[in-house]
């Protein structure tokens, strides 16, 4: 067997990579600090394997473009930071509305409003979830290594196809910045995703059908079955409906088509839990942190181990208790001023106390400071 | 002169014609006021799609929000009714992923030029080969006659009791000082120049603007006393100065009419051609 071949990445540069090995082929997006290097690498990229990358006049443009490219047949994505996703949730609420797939990458910046262009920050996690307004349910992951921006980016675009919706993935400007060693998988390593399409004859085809998963086969554009798509709330011909014995289905449907399936969309990492009286839960840059701290800390005895999210919505509610149900202690470390743990404080049991820690400054959390607030709460 | 029995023929061609094109599933009546002037562009964009043999499958209507942006609803194209102002860069990315698709937008003075004015001109400089047709009617309908870009100064509408202290747009210069390389307009009184301009913007290669001046008698009309419907088509009438003409007149004389006509058709290289251009270089094809 050959060797592979490893390459020194930027974490932008490896959620350009994972993108194309997950099918990516339309990018469209706009200059916006820390996120920049992943429309520079479609740009390069994209033309050499026949896809196409656009950049936009704005933020809006962008996911407008790649919503109708989505539309049209091509896995599509955009890249973009705070500001820029400010600008976009009002459209990604309409590829919730549409049930259209597309990956959206956040490199996350401070903020609020301009903020801190070139540092890291994980503020928009409650963005993620609840940015555009009305119901629906959200998937977000996140990687804490460059070689995950890669594998992320997959499971990325193979949850939007699986599920017909839209998904971020939420990186810190530390991870995107960094440099590191990857290896770009061979093809078949990584199961790759395709949105499932229409089998029936144009005349059959319900755009927006119920279906047991709660996932209906998509047709492109110029494929054929001629259908409308629309923000407003619709039937399942995708007509415009009021009608409240046809609105709350929709929404159901929304969530539902997630929410039955979502023990099979999360995914965490956990160190050093077995026996842990203590649990450091994390995810992004600060969970390196944490798995550095855990490790000095069990040398000297202390009973703590970690958890990482991957998935940060749907929260993995149920995992999470399970994980944590030998725990008298967690620590919620976050680049801003507390949104996970909100989450964690809704799930955990009373019985468990809750700690925090917190960096909102630039800067990153480091396995001393997490040492230091260990030391805190024993 | 036709007979009483050759017009009504061709009345009932024409609305054979409409009958192919409407969505058969679609409930009807549409939400258009009776008298609307989004109907007559409707009819002359069907009648255009039709004479130039395009088939179902391969057009694509793209709206933004609005009275006007309803209309791709109605038709059995593929349709994307999408959000305020944003019809072109989603029509971009529609175009864009499949160019061999005939991508038509359907848009508003509002939609087109106050919340989406920013991607108008950027569509037009791009020069990608979509149409777009922008029905001005000088108001905002769906929301009940607010003021919009081309609300003419001094005229009224909801929020602007007093009479409008503001400037207006012309569309369709904009348009043609932004890049875009077919450009005209017509009115829904000159139904028959209409449907030859849609025809026309069709089959241009690059943006296509054809600007569709409408009554929206309910609002604009009621609020400005200009009457009903029939009375607004002959404003429309009395308004007109075709392009040819126009030329020989003074800023002066042409203030407060409405230039029709072809009034830019020029040539330039399209967007989704060059790039693919790009692709054809990196692969090695000549």
């Amino acid at each position: 067997m050959a060797i592979k071949k490893r390459h020194l990445m930027l974490g932008n540069l490896a959620c350009v990579h994972g993108a194309i090995y997950a099918g990516m082929r339309f990018f469209a997006g706009y200059p916006i600090t820390p996120s920049t290097e992943v429309a520079e690498g479609c740009a390069r990229e994209l033309p050499k394997i026949g896809g196409k990358f656009i950049q936009m006049e704005d933020e809006i443009g962008s996911i407008a473009a790649i919503v109708g490219a989505s539309v049209a047949g091509l896995k599509s994505m955009t890249a973009t930071s705070g500001p820029g996703y400010s600008l976009m949730v009002e459209n990604i609420g309409y590829a919730y509305m549409t049930e259209t797939p597309v990956v959206v990458i956040n490199v996350q910046r401070g903020g609020p409003s301009t903020g801190m262009p070139t540092k890291g920050s994980q503020a928009d996690t409650m963005q993620a979830r609840w940015g555009t307004h009305g119901d629906y349910t959200a998937i977000a992951v996140a990687p804490s290594t460059v070689q995950e921006c890669l594998t992320e980016t997959i499971r990325a675009f193979n949850l939007a196809e699986r599920f017909r919706t839209p998904v971020t993935v939420l990186l810190d400007e530390v991870i995107a910045h960094s440099r590191e060693m990857v290896t770009i998988p061979e093809k078949g390593e990584f199961k790759v995703y395709d949105r499932v399409k229409p089998t029936c004859t144009p005349e059959e085809y319900v755009p927006f059908e119920m279906t047991p998963n709660g996932v209906s086969p998509m047709a492109g554009f110029g494929e054929g079955y001629r259908f409308n798509v629309t923000g407003l709330t619709h039937d399942t011909m995708g007509f415009t409906t009021n009608r409240p014995e046809e609105v709350s289905p929709k929404l159901d449907k929304l969530a539902n088509k997630i929410l039955k399936y979502r023990d099979e969309t999360v995914k965490m990492r956990t160190e050093m839990m077995d026996g842990a009286e203590i649990a450091f839960i994390s995810y992004g840059s600060v969970s390196r942190a944490a798995l550095q701290a855990v490790m000095l800390a069990r040398k000297a005895g202390v009973k703590v181990g970690t958890v990482q999210l991957y998935t940060i919505w749907p929260f993995p509610e149920k995992q999470l208790r399970e994980i944590c149900a030998g725990c008298k202690k967690v620590i919620v470390g976050e680049l801003n001023m507390g949104q996970m743990i909100y989450e964690v404080e809704r799930v955990l049991p009373n019985n468990i106390k809750i700690h925090s820690i917190q960096r909102y400054d630039g800067e990153f959390l480091t396995p001393m400071q997490l040492l230091e607030k260990l030391d805190e709460v024993l | 002169m036709a007979t009483v029995k050759e017009t009504n023929q061709a009345e009932k061609q024409k609305s054979d014609v409409m009958l192919q094109y409407l969505r058969p599933k679609k409930k009807f009546p549409s939400v258009w006021c009776a008298g609307c002037g989004n109907g007559t562009v409707m009819g002359a964009i069907i009648r255009a799609i039709d004479k130039l043999g395009y088939s179902k499958d391969e057009v694509v209507m793209v709206s933004g929000i609005g009275c006007s942006s309803r209309m791709p609803v109605y038709l059995d194209f593929s349709s994307l009714h999408t959000t305020h102002g944003r019809a072109l860069p989603y029509a971009t990315g529609v175009k864009f992923a499949k160019p061999h698709l005939k991508v038509i937008v359907i848009t508003g003075d509002g939609d087109a030029l106050a919340i989406g004015g920013n991607h108008f001109i950027h569509a037009c400089r791009r020069n990608i080969d979509i149409t777009a047709i922008l029905i001005n009617n000088y108001i905002y309908g769906m929301t009940g006659g607010q003021g919009s870009p081309t609300t003419p100064s001094k005229a009224f509408s909801t929020t602007t009791p007093y009479g409008n202290v503001e400037k207006h747009f012309n569309p369709s210069e904009l348009a043609m000082a932004a890049g875009a390389t077919f450009v005209g307009r017509t009115t829904v009184y000159h139904v028959p120049q209409m449907e030859k301009m849609i025809t026309q913007a069709l089959e241009h290669k690059g943006f296509s603007l054809v600007e569709a001046v409408s009554n929206c008698h309910t609002y604009f009309g009621r609020l400005n006393r200009q009457g009903d419907p029939v009375a607004m088509l002959k404003m429309f009438k009395d308004l007109a100065v075709p392009a040819a003409r126009a030329k020989n007149m003074t800023p002066e004389e042409l203030e407060g009419k409405l230039v029709t006509g072809v009034l830019q058709d020029i040539e330039k290289t399209e967007f989704c051609d060059e790039y693919q251009k790009v692709v054809d270089a990196h692969r090695g094809v000549k």
